[in-house]
């Protein structure tokens, strides 16, 4: 058992684990101490000085965040002195925060407006300092907007961008009243290394770090009569979007999702979860043809281990950072460009629609799919394939200036074709799901059995864990598949870019022998990407990861090749995965970027 | 009755009647304990301004149980108005060396490391040449010990030990969380005793003379001597050993012009003096204390120049991570110049006092915590130049 520390709080006894801090120990009490640039997937920085509280015997204030919880320490919380001090911390980050509230796309999500609201009573106690400084709003990229003048410089996107994401495209420049967030060189977003993954959106407790938002451009497009405006939604945002609108953390929302969308005007709500079912039909074919070439036809051009695809943060990370593997990654357009490119050829064919009259949107949990959608290689209907993307946090932003009652609505399901899916593509929203996905498909390929788990479940890649290792052996395998009989096919499962670049780095030091690689750019997969609600904590995300399995053992269908729309789409319009019409719609390259 | 002492000079830094050698290889000989207790004796504290006992830094650190230990000389000498450490690195540089060396021997450190201020870069190669021939000593004397020298960049803030240890490992010069302290958790995370270069040469002094010879000097709170860089308004500024102890009155009659307002003691971060208050203020803990820096200024000088001029320092100089000291350095310049264009009330000035009030509470080190001193007592005592 942990040493215990005891200490009080407000004349209150309260015990803790060694190690844990004073803010810890308030928390066990029910003593809120306000926080800002604390965040619980964060390493403690200890630098706003909003959570100072007095500790008897000591003439300064302590950071209740960065203390040690010690054996028979008093602690005061909400003594005169404290009160005061914390009015002039939050009086002064006010003081050099540009105060355009009603304006801010953040209004009413900012930590600093909420902790202003609860504390200042009456003037400010100093001048205005933003007047003094010169800062232009970072606008290029297309998935996240920096605006140093709404900065209060608490460092909690830089940590995020180097602890959690090994990315450091964040940084802190310059010293005393000009000390900033900056970039390298200070150059634009678009210009860096960042991969938009939006992990600092998620953290920032202002506006100064924003995703672009696309709210008027999709509401232009439904009003216009003559298009035909088509939404697609990631498995992982109806795990989510509740939070935005009254429900618990944890509620799966997706009929009443349906429903809001078709309130808003979409003509047609489709489901990305059905072109999650078709890249699992891909890739899994190019798994086992990369399996086979490798193996069998020791074809030096086909690289292994193969590294999943869907991710566009670690797609731009590994573009970055790892250009030598750019071949080990999967050809596999994600699910979001897998639709667009079949929303404006497939879907209009069928639905006997101008595709140039035809706007795609999607909702996803994240803003690196702003980025993905906007790349010059994503536009293989002949149209840009996907014309915006919505965070979570958009489309809850729009259902509520829709006046739409999210509590109390009907549930509807998603529209025809392009909206039916299986169990397996809801868990591509959770980090391991497109491994378990991939393997439920790829088992049965090879010997036409069920993965031998039980009721399907691949629980030895499922979990939070940031490197998960699991092996399955194939057993029976058909005669077209010989040559994987009895092989252990390896597999690692990686979330959060600090945790993808330990793997890359064991592929480069000759130290993996995984076959199949899953890599996720955030934390906890998809459920943690950058575009979902704020805040998104280690418990919000278990929460979320919770709701997705349960929507996935709720599904009639549980794997990709089952889905009917699928089949379908296969005997229909595709042939065959990996056949001329997918190398043309599904597929894609990549490119190696600076490292920088 | 302050126990105040008259102004006298000693000579135990700069002196030549001993040599270095020597007193390394007798003192390498002791026992530890006997080395931290004589030093623990001498009531020596740390001369870079903080005053923390040094007896107790090399014992709390020696007490550690890890293999890897380093000893970390602060040459980041970087407070206005003081030069007594290039002075010291100039003419003793051996003597720092040895200090480094024995607090090595004594916490059980194999590695040291000087950290130089990036000004004294033209030192640099100097000083290189005399490690490397301490190295050779070291070597004569079977001692597994190296000094490895660092510069630094600039930043005032890199004299604050726990960001000088960021700097040293490569990072951005910004101060940790304390606790843990440098001696559980220092450079590289592990236990690290710091010190002044000063402290150092004391240290390696006192075990040459004896704690009770160094005890003789100063007073309770303030043992033995200092070194002065004495500047400003003075007919002969430059660097003075003096015991600790005398008053401000005694100081100014030596090295004022005649016409003295005013003396800033321990520089930007230190406080401010004014002439009505020399009798009764004693140079030392108890009184006003300091890294070294005695700034005197006559009456021709303006004391709102003076604080602003600091402000600015501060301004510049806080590495802007903690609200209290990015925002409040700020607000203080601007807070002070409005008041002097008449574009904020007089009181406005008590609302800065008071806010200096809270960086000292809050900030998240000593710089900004410091800024009071300097900013309360000049306010304070030349209110009248604030607003006129």
């Amino acid at each position: 058992m942990a040493d215990k520390i005891n200490l009080k709080i407000d004349g209150f006894d309260v015990s803790v684990d060694k190690g844990r801090t004073v803010l810890d120990a308030a928390k066990k009490l029910d003593i809120h101490i306000p926080t800002l640039c604390y965040h619980e997937d964060l390493c403690v920085a200890g630098n706003c000085r909003v959570c100072m509280v007095e500790r008897k015997g000591a003439n300064n204030l302590v950071a209740s965040c960065a203390t040690p919880a010690e054996e028979g320490m008093e602690i005061m919380t909400n003594t005169l002195k404290v009160r005061q001090a914390r009015r002039y911390v939050i009086d002064l980050l006010l003081s050099e925060h540009r105060e355009d509230c009603t304006k801010c796309y953040k209004n009413h999500n900012c930590e600093l407006q909420k902790l202003a609201s609860d504390t200042i009573i009456s003037d400010y106690l100093f001048m205005d300092l933003v007047p003094d400084k010169d800062f232009t709003i970072d606008q290029y990229s297309p998935s996240i907007i920096k605006d140093d003048g709404k900065c209060i410089r608490c460092q909690r996107c830089v940590r995020t961008c180097t602890e959690l994401q090994h990315v450091s495209a964040l940084g802190v420049a310059y010293k005393g009243s000009e000390m900033k967030i900056s970039t390298f060189f200070e150059n634009p977003m678009i210009d860096v290394v960042c991969t938009n993954c939006g992990q600092c959106v998620n953290r920032c407790p202002t506006g100064a770090l924003i995703e672009r938002n696309y709210i008027d451009q999709v509401y232009d497009a439904i009003y216009d009569e003559d298009t035909h405006v088509v939404v697609q939604t990631a498995p992982a945002v109806r795990v989510a979007l509740g939070e935005e609108l009254g429900f618990d953390v944890g509620e799966r929302v997706t009929g009443k999702m349906v429903t809001a969308l078709k309130r808003i005007g979409f003509d047609s709500v489709l489901d990305t979860d059905w072109s999650a079912d078709l890249t699992i039909m891909e890739e899994g074919t190019e798994l086992l043809t990369r399996l086979k070439k490798a193996l069998v036809d020791k074809d030096p051009n086909v690289k292994l281990p193969m590294t999943t695809s869907c991710s566009p943060g670690w797609i731009k990370f590994i573009e970055h950072t790892y250009p030598e593997y750019l071949d080990n990654v999967s050809t596999c357009k994600s699910p979001q460009q897998m639709f667009g490119a079949l929303a404006k050829t497939y879907y209009t064919d069928k639905k006997k629609l101008d595709p140039e009259k035809v706007v795609s949107v999607s909702v996803m949990p994240c803003t690196a799919k702003k980025y993905e959608a906007d790349r010059p290689e994503m536009r293989d209907s002949g149209f840009k394939d996907v014309d915006y993307v919505l965070t979570t946090r958009e489309l809850a932003l729009m259902i509520r200036q829709a006046g739409v009652d999210f509590l109390g609505l009907e549930d509807s399901k998603h529209d025809s074709i392009m909206g039916e899916s299986s169990g397996a593509a809801v868990i591509f929203g959770a980090t391991g799901g497109v491994m378990e996905a991939a393997l439920r498909t790829a088992y049965e390929i090879v010997t036409g059995k069920e993965v031998p788990f039980d009721g399907l479940n691949i629980t030895p890649v499922r979990g939070m864990e940031g490197v998960r290792e699991a092996a399955i052996t194939i057993e029976g395998a058909k005669d077209e598949w010989k040559f994987l009989e009895g092989v252990e096919l390896k597999t690692v499962v990686a979330h959060g870019l600090t945790n993808a670049r330990e793997v890359m780095q064991k592929v480069k030091n000759g130290e993996a022998d995984w076959h199949f690689i899953e890599i996720m750019a955030c934390p906890g997969g998809c459920l943690g990407g950058g575009g979902q609600p704020i805040p998104t904590t280690p418990e919000i995300r278990q929460k979320r990861a919770e709701a997705i399995y349960s929507e996935d053992s709720n599904m009639k269908v549980r794997k990709s090749h089952e889905n009917p729309e699928i089949q379908a789409i296969y005997k229909e319009y595709l042939g065959e995965p990996l056949g001329h019409k997918s190398h043309e719609l599904l597929h894609t390259h990549y490119k190696e970027r600076n490292r920088y | 009755m302050p126990d105040n002492r008259k102004l006298k000079r000693v000579d135990l830094i700069f002196t030549e009647d001993c040599s270095y050698k020597d007193v390394l290889k007798n003192t390498l000989q002791r026992p530890k304990d006997e080395i931290i207790q004589e030093i623990l004796d001498s009531g020596l504290r740390g001369r870079g301004g903080a005053g923390f006992p040094t007896g107790l830094k090399w014992k709390f650190t020696g007490q550690e149980k890890d293999e890897e230990k380093y000893v970390v000389c602060n040459a980041d000498e970087g407070e206005p108005g003081t030069f007594k450490d290039r002075e010291i690195l100039v003419r003793v540089p051996f003597k720092v060396f040895g200090g480094m060396a024995v607090c090595g021997h004594v916490i059980g450190a194999k590695e040291g490391y000087m950290y130089l201020r990036g000004e004294y870069e033209f030192l640099k190669d100097d000083i290189q040449q005399k490690l490397d021939e301490f190295h050779k000593v070291l070597d004569e004397l079977g001692v597994d010990f190296r000094i490895t020298l660092l510069l630094g960049s600039g930043a005032y803030i890199c004299g604050e030990e726990s960001a000088l240890f960021e700097s040293m490992e490569g990072k951005r010069g910004e101060p940790r969380n304390k606790p843990p302290y440098p001696t559980q958790n220092g450079f590289r995370g592990k236990p690290t005793v710091i010190n002044n270069v000063e402290t150092l040469v004391y240290a390696l002094m006192i075990c040459n003379v004896g704690s009770q010879k160094f005890q003789d000097l100063g007073t309770s709170d303030s043992r033995g001597s200092k070194v002065f860089s004495v500047s400003g308004d003075t007919p002969i500024p430059g660097i003075y050993e003096l015991e600790l102890g005398m008053s401000l009155e005694e100081f100014v009659e030596e090295f004022g012009d005649g016409d003295t307002k005013a003396v800033q003691v321990g520089g930007a971060a230190g406080f401010c003096v004014p002439r009505k208050k020399f009798n009764d203020t004693i140079i030392g803990f108890e009184g006003v204390p300091t890294g070294g820096s005695m700034m005197i200024f006559n009456s021709s000088r303006s004391m709102y120049n003076v604080l602003k001029n600091y402000v600015e320092f501060f301004r510049e100089e806080s590495c802007g991570q903690c609200t209290p000291c990015r925002v409040g350095c700020q607000q203080l310049l601007k807070g002070i110049e409005a008041v002097k264009k008449g574009e904020q009330p007089t009181t406005y000035l008590k609302s800065l006092m008071k806010l200096t009030d809270v960086m000292k509470i809050t900030a998240k080190c000593g710089l900004g915590q410091s800024v009071a001193n300097s900013f309360s007592s000049i306010v304070d005592n030349f209110k009248e130049e604030m607003i006129y």
